[in-house]
This record gives structure tokens, sequence and C-alpha cells, in this order.
């Protein structure tokens, strides 16, 4: 799915790298505690996250994450969205909680960028 | 037998810096791109690089990054000066942590960066001193990519 599907699925506001919305994203990793994500994600996710520091977008870099979509309406600091504009991470934000996302990106088809979920036999279509 | 280095640069830490943490990882993954290493081993590095920068600006005063790329590895040195580790066993156990609540608001402080640099690594060696500080060396090979 395209990152500019997945802006309009879940009515974000695209916050930067608005030439990069024809990325393609299979996975999403959801999670608050950056330590999960450098843990137990697998690369190219998109990243669904409620923490706006900047912090985030050097998980998201370190961890080769195709984005971040920030939950609840959060935005990200000056500093995180300069990071982002810098390395090339496109930021979306919407107002759906991290729940709803997962949920409705999942009926769409997109999986867990986990090991477990790459390595299952069948996943959700 | 010593190593031939292709490439060796030092970076800094400082203690508690949470503005500029992830910086010195950023820029070591874009010195390891400029070089054109596999992104599976960037990705490990950048890791495993991340995790350690954050348990010094968590944990230390002050610590040294030192990066070396070699024709068959990358080896990462990070020397802290600070409190250090009682029990370097205990630490290296998934979920043990002294993260402070504004270290976990933070997204850290999990008790998964110990084990998550030696998971991204290749060989991972530990010691401390309590009072004295804490050396982390970890090498991740760049002639065959294990999984991470």
């Amino acid at each position: 799915m395209q990152l500019r599907s997945v802006a309009s699925l879940l009515d974000c506001e695209v916050i930067c790298c608005h030439e990069m919305l024809d990325l393609q994203v299979f996975s999403c990793f959801a999670a608050d505690l950056m330590s999960d994500v450098l843990a137990f994600s697998l690369p190219n996710a998109l990243l669904i996250t409620g923490l706006t520091s900047v912090q985030a977008v050097h998980t998201a870099d370190v961890a080769d994450c195709k984005g971040i979509l920030f939950v609840c309406d959060k935005r990200p600091s000056p500093e995180a969205l300069e990071l982002a504009r810098n390395r090339e991470i496109p930021l979306l934000a919407t107002r759906h909680t991290t729940f709803e996302c997962c949920g409705i990106l999942f009926q769409r088809g997109l999986t867990a960028a986990t090991k477990a979920a790459a390595e299952a036999p069948c996943s959700a279509k | 037998m010593v190593a031939e280095v292709l490439y060796r640069e030092q970076f800094t830490i400082r203690g508690n810096d949470f503005e500029h943490g992830g910086e010195v990882a950023t820029q070591v993954k874009s010195i390891l791109k400029q070089l054109g290493l596999d992104p599976a081993v960037i990705r490990r590095l950048s890791i495993a690089n991340f995790e350690a920068e954050m348990n010094v600006i968590m944990y230390a005063d002050e610590a040294r990054l030192e990066l070396e790329v070699l024709p068959d590895a990358v080896r990462v040195v990070v020397a802290d000066r600070g409190q250090g580790i009682p029990d370097i066993e205990w630490a290296m156990q998934e979920g043990h942590s002294t993260a402070t609540a504004e270290m976990r608001a933070r997204g850290f402080g999990a008790g998964l960066g110990l084990p998550n640099i030696r998971r991204n690594s290749d060989e991972f060696e530990i010691s401390s001193t309590v009072g004295v500080g804490t050396t982390l060396r970890y090498l991740v090979r760049t002639d065959a990519a294990p999984a991470g």
C-alpha cells in the first residue's frame, strides 16, 4: 500500500516529505517504547507511535522505517520535524488511536513488521 | 596481527543530553552508507550504536564512541565515564533496568538496550567498574551478514 493510501484511509495530515507518498509499505510496527522498535521490528515498516520526540525519528532512521504515523492528533516537536526532513522520513498524523490505526491497516492487508509475522505460513489479507 | 583499518573516527556523547540523543548513531549511519556497506550490516550497527548512545545519555557522564571499519568487519568501542554497572549479568537480561520515569517517557529504559546490542553484534564484550565507568566493545562482520 502506498503511503498516500495510508494517509487517505486514516484521514492524515501529511507533515513532511509529501514528495515521498508513493513509497510502498507492507508492514507496520506500533509502539511508544522505542526500545521495542529497536529490538523487535523488521526493516521497511511504517512506525505507528504516540511518541513525538526527536528520538522517535532517530529510531525510525536507524531501524530503516519507511515513515512515521503519529496517532491521537499528536504532532512532532520542531526538532523531530527538522530531523525527519533532513533524513527524508515522511511524517503523517491522524486523530485515530493506535488501536484504530492498526485495525484499519491490518484489515487492508498490512502485516506486523516482526520476524514471527514474516515467518507465518499465511497472514491476514 | 593487527587488522588494517580502512576508516576510523571518534565521537563524543554527553550524559543527560536527551536533546541530541541519536545524533551520533545517525552520523555513523551516514558514514557507513557512504562507505557502501550492506544495508543489513548498517541496520545492525545503527541499532547497536543508538542503544549504546542512549545508555550513555541515560546513565553516564560522558563517553567516547570509536568507530573502526576493517576489511571484513566494523568494530565499535563505547567507553564511558560514569556510575558503572554493579551486576553485569543482571543488566544483560531483558527487562532488567534501573531507568527513571523520565527515561521511559522518552521511549527508552525498558531493559532491552544491552541485550539488543549483543543481539545485533557478531562479537560483544562488556566491562564495568562501579564509580568509574563502562566499556562496550562490539563488532559486526561485513563479509557475511547473519540475521540480527
